[in-house]
């Protein structure tokens, strides 16, 4: 967090969701402040993609409601909270396998194209001009992922490491205020792990992007995230600093059991 | 040897138009995920719609009044049938489709009559000659026309923007939604540019085989050049158009009277077969590898 007065970009508020009697989120309250790298982490089932989920809009709280900017989400589809400025990646990686990781990262860039269906055809020179202009944006994140020897390579033929660093990729190619990861590091080695952690803290400094992150790995969420939020069977148990949580007596419980009874 | 070459040549010219039925499959294949049988009752009724209008309007206002028509369509399909059918498995939407294409053929049939009728656009079907090959004006015209409208879907869907957002679609829907793209958007655009496609097809066969009920069979045609090409490949309807084009008339021409005639119809579905045996995806269809 570079600066110390705390504005919050997305606010959760009081947010159910459920699946028939199955309580997902059960009155889930949380804010995530601009600039911030923020982790969320819990045992699994514990509701964190569900929070997600809620927050890009897949989901539909039953009850509560999602702030961002001071915008109500809670009624909005999918593709109109993309278009507010957020952005995510999928836990078990969702490109277009079919296309080129090149035409991903453009596709990603969608929401920054606005030249309309009909004038695409009318003004030609206009919509090349504009399609230029994208495609010099996307080369520079091509650039600085370092993933310029596979851009014509179709997303579905690389190695799962490669797939989830283009997910990344197209996921910041909409230059997003607020980027939500699943999961960026699961299942990957310490190597690309690495590679990862260096992409969003660079993201998070030099790009200016607002973080919340599901991570399993402890090691990393303690390096690289400002506060840490830990869920557990639909709740919230605790909030605070990596230190805070490290320490943190239910979170210690949630993860390793309380001690057997007699 | 210059018989071989007309032959050969007014194959090419047809298959031209076979690749653009072939390619309506393909594009709504690829965006939506769904083998829309309807696409021939399309055809028929898109070319059904011309002829109505025709005793209204002049030429150019029935084209236009018939494109709307196709466009109404394909916001229609979207509403009573994509959006609420989405996400489930595509060998349901693939039996939707197969309701709507009959839907459609007794629509047509039941507001513009089921007598066959003649479609003029003021082509001449007069061959003419060029350094000796005999080429139809009709078949030429239908091929420089097809081969346009091919050429800009291509161009469309791989290159501009919009294409690029149908195609995505096509790959993964979440993933669609999640850098802002509106599938039911998606969706009627892709169902547009199937009308639209109908609608070419229609003119060009309705005017060559009259406008009838057997039109809608037109799409039959278009199978072997799916299976040849590969159901979700632009480039290999094209190609395979061409190749069932000019083989099905070389056949025709040079099999044909060993085997007493009429093997134009079914030789395409041979050659199919073949290349099934070899390459299950079809030529350039995209191979499936499932990752165990």
């Amino acid at each position: 967090m570079n600066n110390n007065k705390k504005e919050v970009l997305l606010q959760v508020q009081d947010v159910h969701v459920d699946f028939g009697i199955l309580k997902a989120l059960n009155g889930v309250s949380l804010e995530i402040q601009k600039g911030e790298i923020l982790a969320i982490i819990g045992p699994n089932g514990a509701g964190k993609t569900s929070l997600v989920n809620a927050i890009n809009g897949f989901y539909h709280p039953s009850r509560g409601h999602i702030f961002f900017a001071g915008q109500d989400l809670t009624k909005l589809r999918p593709h109109q909270i993309a278009a507010l400025g957020i952005a995510r990646t999928f836990q078990n990686v969702a490109l277009f396998k079919g296309m080129t990781v090149l035409d991903n990262l453009m596709v990603g860039r969608n929401l920054k194209m606005n030249s309309l269906f009909i004038s695409q055809g009318i003004y030609w020179g206009l919509a090349q001009k504009e399609e230029i202009r994208h495609r010099e944006a996307v080369e520079r994140i091509i650039d600085w992922l370092e993933i310029e020897h596979i851009r014509k390579v179709p997303a579905g033929m690389l190695p799962y490491g490669l797939q989830k660093r283009v997910e990344l990729g197209r996921a910041l190619a909409a230059e997003p205020q607020l980027l939500l990861l699943d999961e960026p590091m699961a299942g990957m080695n310490l190597e690309e792990k690495e590679d990862i952690v260096r992409f969003i803290l660079d993201a998070n400094e030099e790009l200016g992007v607002t973080i919340a992150l599901i991570e399993h790995d402890m090691g990393v969420v303690m390096d690289i995230s400002d506060r840490v939020i830990v869920l557990d069977y639909g709740e919230k148990i605790a909030e605070g600093t990596p230190q805070e949580i490290r320490y943190n007596e239910r979170v210690i419980k949630a993860y390793l059991g309380s001690p057997a009874r007699r | 040897m210059l018989f071989l070459g007309e032959v050969f040549i007014g194959g090419l010219l047809v298959g031209v138009m076979y690749s653009l039925i072939a390619l309506g499959f393909v594009l709504i294949y690829k965006a939506s995920g769904v083998f829309n049988f309807a696409q021939g009752d399309m055809t028929l009724l898109a070319a059904l719609a011309l002829v109505g209008f025709l005793n209204i309007f002049p030429l150019w206002l029935a084209i236009l009044a018939t494109l709307l028509m196709m466009i109404g369509l394909a916001l229609v399909v979207e509403a009573i049938i994509l959006r609420p059918l989405v996400a489930r498995p595509p060998l349901v939407l693939f039996m939707a489709t197969i309701g709507l294409g009959f839907l459609l053929q007794g629509i047509g049939q039941g507001i513009w009559g089921t007598d066959p009728k003649g479609l003029q656009i003021g082509l001449s079907d007069i061959p003419f000659e060029i350094k000796g090959l005999l080429i139809s004006q009709f078949d030429l015209a239908g091929a420089v026309l097809s081969g346009s409208l091919v050429l800009i879907l291509v161009w469309f869907f791989q290159k501009s923007k919009t294409g690029r957002a149908l195609r995505a679609v096509s790959d993964d829907h979440e993933a669609a939604l999640s850098v802002g793209i509106p599938l039911r958007k998606a969706w009627a655009i892709t169902w547009a540019i199937a009308g639209i496609v109908a609608l070419v097809a229609g003119i060009m066969w309705g005017s060559r085989l009259g406008v009838q009920f057997s039109l809608s069979l037109i799409a039959l045609k278009a199978l072997p050049v799916l299976i040849l090409g590969g159901v979700d490949s632009i480039p290999g309807a094209i190609i395979a158009g061409l190749i069932v084009g000019a083989a099905e008339n070389l056949a025709e021409v040079f099999l044909g009277p060993y085997v007493g005639g009429g093997i134009q119809t079914f030789f395409p579905y041979l050659l199919a077969l073949f290349v099934l045996w070899f390459k299950p995806y079809g030529m350039y269809g995209r191979e499936i590898i499932e990752r165990v």
